[in-house]
């Protein structure tokens, strides 16, 4: 094949990709602006409470742009995310940029955690069940399985935190940070543990990986029970295949045929199955941060809708569908990378 | 450079091992949790949510307070002394010389006049307050003026009752600030608006250090506040939404106060040897409002019926207990004129023979509308069941709470169940929500509970307004009693509970003052044993 067709071919494919991002951005910024403008709730009240004057309540709608036609307020907004201004928060007063580089470290910090945790058990975890399909090892990852999925995480973390902080004293308590040691570490990235490394300060970073323990844990658990079940039954899947039957009559150990063999197939998949588990526990962990008082993007976003904070709850929604957008892109990235006949 | 690395690789490790890292708290640092993401200004002119009021109230001062003790009184503030002329419509205030702003400038009635001018100029939601004085954006110059360095005049555009002028002046909104400071931050003539929201320029026993929205507040004090300087050097609040979390870290002693404890963590607290819990009664009221654009709600022996099927008692005991007790009229306990009757309590048989002698014997069936949210969805179930056995279907529809309060004020609603708390501490402030309505049409200007449930009375709305102008405290509290005797009697209203402050501490910290409302709560005595 010559080299410039090659290249055509590539392009076009990127162009695409291109395209479909953009249009599943604006799709989501429709939508979202769609229901925030249908549910039955003033957002005037979110500004002026439920007692102002007639004369100022007229005053702020206006100012919100609430006289206009829903269309001429949506061309509005997309003129102004298109120059990067995502608008003022009602709620916190601050640009919804900050605010979303405020919260957002917080969440990515406690999923990315919870993710590694997830992955680092439950993988194993779903090996080790698959190869002993039946046995109890895979009994007893059943029925953790079976627990991350039905117990609520509201009741868990409440329970960890009963156990560990409150009666043996293990764990540190709600929170990022010791109240006493908030502010003490300029934020670089908003990460605390890297902020916290990069400054050096030993005992920050102590309470901040402290603090994330718990609900690191408990957001692990539930990654851990998903990642596990899957990873399950993709090799369940793939040790009923003849080119495992072949490897293990050519006499291979069964350590190479569990991890070289069929984990090498059932990485692909897996792949996407922990992108997706990762981007969940961005957007959904809204219980844990409330149990937790982890001022993260879910709680954010919630309270923004429940007071009808429209541009910080279309910040944010953008932010996080766009994250999650460019996790599954990550993950068809690496799917192309691992899996020749996809290239 | 190896030495700090190593010691960083070595805390890596060892920190999820050992215990957990705890900073050692400062003995004169006071620590708090509570839900403050209410919180959308810290500016006084603005300000106006209860977590919001209570940081306004401790950063500055006003001319007048209220007096924690006893509500219904006046104490001195900034000014020292205060006296109204003949007509009833001049009123001068001497402020005290010794009062100075945290940037170290003096109080000067140039500033109290600038803050109350200010406040009214900006209109932001809680200057109906001054509003009330008839205070506007073109009169407020000519009417609240600095004729010297500690004098103060107000004139209000009618004669009005003294005391009200004076409560009215004791809100947040009242608040004296730092005109210099104010205006050195102003940008495209917000008079400093923008910065206030999150910095502080007051006179008060504290200065804000900071204010992370929905996730904390640092207050420090002032040592050389001219009422004496704060028993403790910092308070510290952080937004603790669960009220399970607050009592967990309660116990472990990484708060000092749990200010949101529902029934269930009290009752768990109740009998710790270590832990002490404060009420104080506050001035949110509790009530059931009955749109009276339902047929059968308008009916006089309907709302009368409806107020003998509230089990007043039991779901103060049952769901309520210590965060809420039961109150049976439209002025919060301890008011200038609040009565404490309660004629009101479950009775059936009283009800039943109500409903059938306006021929609904059958019963009928009407929604009511509920913040989603506890104790709210609990309380709606035991109406329900309580209705249910006179024959009211009662349909229950809950909502978040902006969505829910959007239909009251469209007047969609049949019933609806909510809470109403005081703009200022004087009975006008609720005599003119629950009685006065003198435009009942759709496009009214005023949207009070009373207008929200398009009720009326022509008698009520000219009882209100002649208890708004007596002069003498003694016969406007008897104007009070009595308007609220009748209300009780006839008003689509059915008062049910008023709010007890709760907070829980451990022994070894006290002092904490929970005032008639949240804007009088203080931390300046809050002290560590």
């Amino acid at each position: 094949m010559p080299a410039s067709r090659s290249i055509d071919r590539h392009a076009g494919v990127y162009l695409r990709l291109v395209a479909s991002v953009l249009l599943t951005l604006f799709g989501l910024l429709l939508a979202t602006f769609l229901i925030a403008r249908v549910v039955p709730i003033d957002p005037v009240l979110a500004v002026v409470g439920d007692r102002a004057s007639a004369e100022t309540y007229q005053r702020v709608r206006t100012e919100l742009g609430l006289d206009q036609p829903i269309y001429v307020q949506f061309y509005r907004y997309v003129a102004m995310v298109l120059h990067g201004d995502f608008g003022r928060s009602v709620l916190t007063r601050n640009l919804v940029v900050e605010d979303i580089a405020r919260f957002l470290p917080a969440t990515v910090e406690l999923a990315t955690l919870a993710t590694l945790l997830g992955v680092v058990l439950g993988i194993p975890a779903g090996v080790v069940a698959a190869a002993r399909q039946g046995r109890w090892p895979d009994h007893l990852v059943r029925v953790l399985g079976l627990l991350g999925y039905s117990v609520p995480v509201f009741w868990l973390g409440l329970m960890s935190l009963l156990l560990f902080y409150a009666e043996l004293g293990w764990a540190a308590g709600p929170g990022r940070l010791d109240i006493f040691l908030e502010d003490a570490v300029a934020p670089v990235t908003g990460l605390i543990l890297i902020d916290s490394a990069l400054a050096g300060d030993v005992a920050v970073f102590r309470s901040a990986l402290a603090h994330l323990a718990l609900p690191a844990g408990v957001l692990g658990y539930f990654s851990l029970a998903y990642i596990s079940r899957m990873t399950r039954s993709f090799m369940l899947e793939q040790l009923g295949q003849e080119y495992i039957i072949t490897a293990r009559a050519k006499g291979l150990s069964e350590w190479r045929v569990l991890w070289r063999h069929a984990f090498g197939n059932v990485l692909v998949p897996l792949v996407t199955v922990i992108a997706l588990s990762y981007a969940s526990l961005l957007e959904g962990s809204v219980l844990t941060e409330t149990v937790f008082s982890w001022p993260g993007i879910g709680s954010y976003i919630t309270g923004s809708l429940l007071n009808i904070d429209m541009n910080a709850v279309l910040g944010g929604t953008l932010v996080v569908g766009a994250i999650f957008i460019g996790l599954n892109l990550l993950s068809d990235l690496l799917y192309r990378w691992l899996d020749p006949r996809t290239r | 450079m190896i030495a700090p690395r190593a010691a960083l690789i070595f805390a890596l490790f060892a920190a999820p091992l050992g215990s957990p890292a705890q900073a050692a708290a400062p003995p004169d640092a006071i620590v708090m949790g509570k839900g403050i993401d209410d919180i959308v200004s810290l500016d006084p002119a603005e300000a106006y949510e209860l977590s919001g009021v209570e940081v306004v109230g401790n950063l500055y001062d006003r001319l007048v307070e209220v007096d924690p003790r006893d509500p219904a009184k006046i104490k001195p503030g900034l000014a020292v002394s205060w006296r109204v002329d003949g007509a009833g419509r001049t009123f001068t205030f001497t402020l005290r010389r010794d009062a100075r702003f945290a940037s170290g400038e003096p109080v000067t009635a140039a500033d109290a006049a600038f803050s109350l001018q200010r406040a009214v100029r900006l209109d932001k939601a809680p200057a109906l307050v001054l509003q009330q004085l008839g205070l506007d954006k073109d009169n407020v110059a000519k009417r609240v003026r600095a004729p010297g360095d500690d004098t103060l005049v107000v004139e209000t555009a009618r004669v009005m009752a003294p005391s009200l002028v004076y409560f009215c002046l004791t809100a947040p909104v009242a608040s004296i600030v730092d005109r210099r400071n104010v205006l050195a931050h102003e940008e495209e003539g917000d008079l400093g608006n923008a910065w206030l929201a999150g910095h502080s320029a007051g006179s008060g026993p504290y200065s804000l250090r900071l204010w992370r929205p929905a996730e904390r507040y640092v207050l420090d004090a002032n040592p050389d506040y001219w009422g004496g300087a704060p028993a403790n050097r910092h308070v510290f609040v952080r937004h603790i939404k669960e009220s399970a979390t607050q009592r967990l870290m309660l116990l472990r002693g990484d708060i000092d106060y749990a200010r949101d404890l529902d029934k269930d963590q009290l009752d768990a607290l109740a009998r710790h040897p270590h832990i002490r819990i404060d009420h104080g009664v506050q001035s949110l009221v509790t009530y059931l409002a009955l749109n009276q654009r339902n047929p059968y709600l308008r009916r006089p022996a309907v709302i009368a019926a409806i107020k003998h099927l509230v089990d007043y008692d039991g779901i103060e005991r049952a769901i309520l207990g210590g965060t809420r007790i039961v109150h049976q009229s439209f002025e919060p306990r301890g008011f200038l004129g609040a009565i404490d009757e309660q004629p009101f309590g479950y009775d059936l048989p009283r009800a039943k023979a109500l409903l059938a002698s306006t021929g609904l014997a059958e019963g009928f069936s009407v929604s009511i509308d509920v913040r989603n949210a506890t104790p709210w969805t609990e309380v709606a179930q035991a109406l329900q069941a309580g209705f249910a056995q006179a024959g009211i279907r009662l349909e229950i529809i809950p909502g978040d709470g902006k969505q829910v309060l959007t239909k009251y004020r469209a007047r969609h609603h049949d019933i609806f169940l909510g809470e109403w708390g005081t703009d200022y501490p004087d009975p006008h402030s609720n005599a003119e929500a629950f009685a006065l309505n003198e435009d009942n049409s759709d496009g009214a200007a005023k949207k009070t509970p009373a207008w929200r449930n398009a009720w009326s009375d022509p008698a009520m709305n000219a009882r209100v307004a002649a208890a708004m102008v007596e002069r003498d405290a003694a016969r406007r509290a008897e104007l009070y009693r009595a308007l609220q005797r009748a209300h009780q009697e006839t008003a689509p209203f059915v008062f049910m509970f008023q709010l007890v402050d709760v907070a829980a501490h451990a022994d070894t910290v006290d002092g904490f003052v929970i005032g008639p409302g949240p804007a009088e709560n203080r931390y300046a005595g809050i002290a560590k044993h």
